[in-house]
């Protein structure tokens, strides 16, 4: 029997970045995980970022996580998707490379001394008086008073293809029966589902009708501090399903695990099967399908939105309808796996369960679905599980700072219909909330609360002095339209003299344009420049929301007592007790956010209100 | 547990009547306790009211269970005789029982607007209700508390959220389906620029509304001793101003409410246009041309004892017609305040100018400062929308829109408002 500060179960994307997390913190962890090659192992689309999802890399990234710097050292391509909607949601999208992506997560996580990582099947939780005080493995038992469970799909797993199923989190992997032990517990358990798609032979594939897909010149990382691997960018190629293919799949609907009545949990409607799809869209003619190679030195491709749970035979027979696949071998069959989760409203802000102290969840046991979910979730309940065992502050992150934020508030408030995906429209504070921003809004946090190692913080502090030297220049240099107009630069003549600041929003006033009028612009690199350009552009709305900002975090600073029975509440109605039980808000800014409550009944809770230490909730 | 408030609905007694409301938990067990029986609901019978062995009143009582009730609560009213023993002596047996207690000011629309019976602007509606003094607040008023604004600005917000729902799209799941965004990108500009000028209509409508609520303001003016507040009195039908032979008596603005065939009016009686030096009368004659330039008519008046036609866009009447008074311009209207000729004409071309203004059959919706505000700041927002230089910066402009439309009913936020409308009702309401 050894002694741990944090034991973390499960090597997904959430355990590794809350082992980090917590090793970051000085905790002792173990991460205990089913087979040894678990940490990095991206059970679906070899694809690390996108649109919102990209947004949390970044903030991982800024409160000193993993993900980012080894999604950097795996990448194959990167691109900036969104390039043309407005930086707020410019997002950074990486493909990798499975095997890289395996062996730099492999190589980050020994950096840390205190991280040991334990090879065994976690068959229990040990509870002395209601508190955790350790698991049961099949390698023995292990002590710590804190506990974080990550395991991802494999609570009650079945996987369907057609009409078969089979126990396990994803192919070849066993599943858990760890639900049981949670419904024990008293926490709601309740199913959901998700899908794959089918892995092709990248040889039967004819590429040379395909149309490419490159990556974006300028290469984008996640990661200031972050390493390239150094091995030139790959595309991906493009193609399209048809009426045929669409024909194929209606005549076998009603052989689909989905449709053939074998599964009734809710999946994601964002992340449709190629099934949902021709039932919903019938009406369109094809739908864009990519095909992403999965590796440098990797024959396996993978068709980028063709999830399915058709038989074997039905895959087969529609992807070859497809142009460029028409000889294409299958080497693993698409699937469908339903699985257990646990209601998030059964979770503190900090993603501890409130019914058992010591017990953290994150990742997919939490309903949500992707990698970088996971992962920024993991940060999160690893740092809380080190601070609960170490006695240190803990890490709340609010809407208005990030979008971990927006996320960890949704799940504990509304808890979950479908698997819970990360968009920028989830956040209301979109403008401030940028990848661009993710350090100067994060790395203070996460420097105050030791999660940022040193190097990354003192980087960030020298950036944010150059970021203030440029934000001065700019507000000191001044241009009438006039003066503009004499280096052929139009704008409209309105005598109106300006900051160069304030000229930055004006879509004449060109960075090259600027670097002409004002010379002393060359100590100010092309980056910077950008990213202060982007601040003058929002400037007018950001300044409207900041009003928004400082409401919320008002309500934010009203504390509802925690062990406050709505029910007591004068003037609450039945359906408000209700609701507010089951969502059991921490504040009364929190309790404005849940589903149906009406202003009436925040006012009923207004007297039961107490103010918090307002550094708190800033 | 939510208490059980009572209080008495109906006005001051000595009445012939006298209604108590009793709302909460324990409604029905206080009538089971007073009645000794719970009628059948929805219904008026007849009961007698005992309450410590002693007979208090023999009453018409009905119940309503929630939460289809007026308050959402289980809801009972007992209709009394309205001595004021009798009223006294059962609301002192009511908040007697278990759980029960006197109602605070609004406290029932709260609890009504608390169990989602009613929206904000219901709530305003109601109270605007409960003040109407004319046909077209009372008809105004009905449609506000009825849920029509609320439905107007639920509809306006939907249509928000549809072209919201659709930039977000473009945003988010560009991704997917690279064609969503630009097919959406001309047609969204074009949707965006229609409906803010629809908006336009809508807000200038609003101050038909506001008229009709606040009451339309005229001006009575005029040099001094011509019969001015002669004639505010005469209109009023009651002797508001004072009246006498001496020039200058008016020294400040006097308002007199008015009906003009259903819509509310405020007569303005204002002191004599004249040069002087008296330090107080100045002052009342700045007052009086403040008054009349922010006054939506001016009635400029002579006497037949000395004509004179100012240039005005306002009425022309010459008073004390029953005096000769020599050619006097046809549009001018001769009236006399001492034997009451002309004035029925007077009261005729009144009216049909409040018509014409207010156009009473139409109710009108945005009668509330409020209301103008939040439509006003949604076409801003949707007019930034159809400009935006960015789809995202499109987006948020359209969420701002939209949560313009949800501040009418109370969709979003707490704000103070809420308390300052509550305050507004009387007990019992
Ligand atoms: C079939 C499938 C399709 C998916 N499709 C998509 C998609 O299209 N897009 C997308 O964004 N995301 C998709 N996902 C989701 C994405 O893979 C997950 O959301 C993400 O990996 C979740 O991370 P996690 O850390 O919560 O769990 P996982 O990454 O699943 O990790 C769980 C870990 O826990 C370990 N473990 C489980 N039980 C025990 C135990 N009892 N003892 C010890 N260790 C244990 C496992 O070995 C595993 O390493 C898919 C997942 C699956 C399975
Ligand atoms: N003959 C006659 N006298 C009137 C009439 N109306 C008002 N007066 C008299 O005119 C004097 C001034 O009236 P008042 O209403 O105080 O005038 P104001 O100064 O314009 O407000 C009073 O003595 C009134 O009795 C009218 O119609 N006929
Ligand atoms: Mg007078």
């Amino acid at each position: 029997m050894r002694e741990y500060d944090v034991i973390i179960v499960g090597a997904g994307h959430a355990g590794c970045e809350a082992a980090a997390a917590a090793a970051r913190r000085g905790a002792r962890v173990a991460l205990v995980t089913l087979r040894a090659d678990d940490p990095g192992t991206l059970s679906c689309n070899p694809a690390v970022g996108g649109i919102g999802k990209g947004h949390l890399v970044t903030e991982i990234d800024a409160l000193g996580g993993i993900m980012g710097r080894v999604t950097d050292a795996a990448r194959l391509q990167s691109r900036l998707l969104n390039r043309s909607k407005g930086p707020a949601v410019h997002g950074p999208r990486a493909q990798v490379d499975r095997a890289l992506y395996r062996a730099a997560m492999a190589a980050v996580l020994a950096e840390f001394p205190g991280l040991s990582i334990v090879t065994a099947a976690v068959e229990g939780l040990v509870l002395d008086q209601g508190r955790i005080t350790g698991v049961e493995t099949s390698a023995g038992h292990l002590a710590a008073p804190a506990v974080v469970l990550t395991t991802g799909t494999f609570l009650g797993g079945v996987m369907h293809i057609g009409s078969q199923r089979e126990a396990g989190g994803r192919v070849g992997a066993q599943a858990s029966d760890l639900g049981a032990a949670l419904r024990a517990m008293g926490l709601p358990v309740s199913r959901l589902k998700t899908g794959t798609p089918a892995r092709l032979d990248g040889r039967s594939i004819d590429w040379s009708v395909l149309e490419w897909q490159h990556g974006d010149g300028d290469d984008p990382r996640f990661s200031r501090f972050g390493q390239r691997n150094g091995h030139p960018p790959i595309p991906c190629a493009i193609t399209r399903t048809n009426a045929e293919t669409h024909r194929i799949i209606r005549d076998h609907l009603g052989e689909s695990a989905l449709y053939g009545g074998h599964i009734d949990s809710v999946g994601p409607r964002y992340c449709p099967s190629i099934e949902d799809k021709v039932v919903r869209f019938g009406d369109r003619d094809g739908h864009q399908i990519f095909l992403e190679p999965e590796g440098y030195d990797d024959i396996s491709i993978y068709p980028n939105g063709l999830s399915t749970s058709l038989p074997l035979h039905v895959q087969e027979k529609f992807i070859r309808s497809i142009r460029g696949l028409e000889q294409v071998a299958i080497m693993r069959p698409g699937y469908a796996i339903e699985y257990d989760h646990v209601d998030p409203r059964a979770l503190t802000p900090g993603l501890a369960a409130r019914a058992v102290p010591g017990l953290f969840l994150a990742g997919q046991i939490n309903g949500t679905t992707g990698y970088e979910e996971a992962a920024a979730q993991g940060l999160v309940a690893g740092a809380n599980a080190a601070a609960l065992a170490l006695g240190l502050p803990d890490l709340i992150v609010d809407r208005t700072q990030a979008y971990i934020g927006v996320m960890i508030d949704d799940l504990t408030l509304h808890g979950v219909a479908e698997p819970y995906r990360m968009f920028t429209s989830r956040a209301e504070y979109r403008l401030r909330l940028r990848a661009d921003n993710a350090d100067q809004r994060l790395t203070p946090l996460g420097e105050a609360l030791g999660l940022v190692p040193a190097a990354q913080a003192a980087a960030f502090a020298a950036e944010q002095a150059e970021r203030e030297r440029a934000r001065t220049l700019l507000n000191s240099l001044t241009a009438t339209p006039h003066q503009l107009a004499s280096h052929g630069i139009e704008v409209r003549q309105d005598g109106q003299s300006r900051s160069l600041f304030e000229w930055l929003r004006f879509p004449a006033v060109t960075h090259e344009a600027a670097r002409r009028v004002w010379p002393e612009l060359a100590t100010v690199s092309d980056d910077l420049l950008a990213s202060l350009a982007v601040d003058a552009n929002y400037a007018a709305y950001i300044a409207r929301q900041e009003a928004e900002v400082a409401a919320l975090r008002r309500d934010e600073a009203l504390a509802l007592p925690a062990g406050l029975d709505f029910a007591t509440v004068a003037g609450l109605s039945k359906e408000m007790v209700e609701r507010l039980s089951r969502a059991r808000p921490q504040t009364l800014g929190a309790a404005s956010r849940v589903p149906g409550i009406t202003p009436a009944a925040l006012i009923a809770l207004l007297p039961h209100t107490s103010r918090r230490n307002p550094e708190l909730a800033a | 547990m939510t208490d059980t408030i009572a209080a008495l609905a109906s006005g001051r007694p000595p009445a012939a009547l006298a209604i108590i409301r009793i709302s909460g938990p324990a409604a029905l067990a206080v009538v089971q306790r007073l009645a000794g029986r719970v009628p059948p609901p929805r219904r008026l019978s007849l009961c007698r009211l005992h309450h410590a062995g002693q007979l208090l009143d023999e009453a018409l009582v009905a119940v309503f269970p929630g939460p289809a009730s007026a308050s959402g609560e289980d809801l009972a009213e007992l209709h009394l005789h309205g001595g004021p023993a009798v009223v006294a002596g059962v609301l002192d047996a009511v908040t007697a029982q278990p759980g029960v207690r006197l109602a605070e000011p609004g406290e029932y629309t709260r609890r009504a607007f608390a169990n989602g019976r009613m929206d904000l602007a219901q709530v305003e509606g109601l109270a605007d209700l409960v003040s109407a003094e004319t046909a077209s607040q009372r008809d105004q008023a009905l449609a506000l508390a009825g849920g029509a604004l609320g439905r107007l600005a639920d509809a306006w917000r939907e249509r928000c959220l549809n072209v919201l729902a659709e930039a977000e799209a473009g945003l988010d799941f560009a991704e997917d389906e690279a064609d969503v965004a630009e097919r959406l990108d001309e047609a969204a500009r074009e949707q965006l620029t229609a409906m803010a000028d629809e908006l336009a209509a809508v807000i200038a409508d609003a101050t038909r509304a506001m008229r009709i609520r606040d009451g339309l303001s005229i001006a009575v003016t005029g040099p001094p001793n011509v019969g001015k507040s002669s004639l505010v009195n005469a209109l009023a039908m009651r002797d508001v101003a004072i009246v006498t032979a001496i020039p200058g008596t008016t020294r400040d603005a006097i308002e007199v409410p008015i009906d003009l065939a259903g819509v509310a009016a405020v007569l303005i009686d204002t002191a004599g246009l004249r040069d002087t030096d008296d330090p107080v009368e100045a002052i009342g004659i700045a007052r009086a041309r403040a008054r009349a330039a922010a006054a939506d008519l001016v009635i400029s008046v002579s006497s037949a004892e000395a004509p004179a036609w100012p240039d005005t866009a306002g009425l022309r009447l010459l008073n004390k017609c029953d005096l000769a008074a020599p050619g006097v311009p046809p549009d001018v209207l001769r009236v006399s305040a001492a034997t009451g000729a002309g004035l029925p004409a007077l009261r005729d071309w009144l009216a049909d100018w409040a018509h014409r203004l207010t156009r009473p059959g139409e109710p009108a919706l945005l009668a509330h400062a409020r209301h103008r505000a939040a439509f006003a700041d949604a076409k801003a927002a949707l007019r930034d929308a159809a400009l935006a230089p960015e789809p995202v910066l499109r987006a948020e402009a359209l969420r701002l829109a939209a949560h313009a439309f949800g501040r009418i009913a109370g969709r979003v936020g707490v704000d103070d408002v809420l308390d300052r409308i509550f305050s507004r009702f009387c007990i019992g309401k």
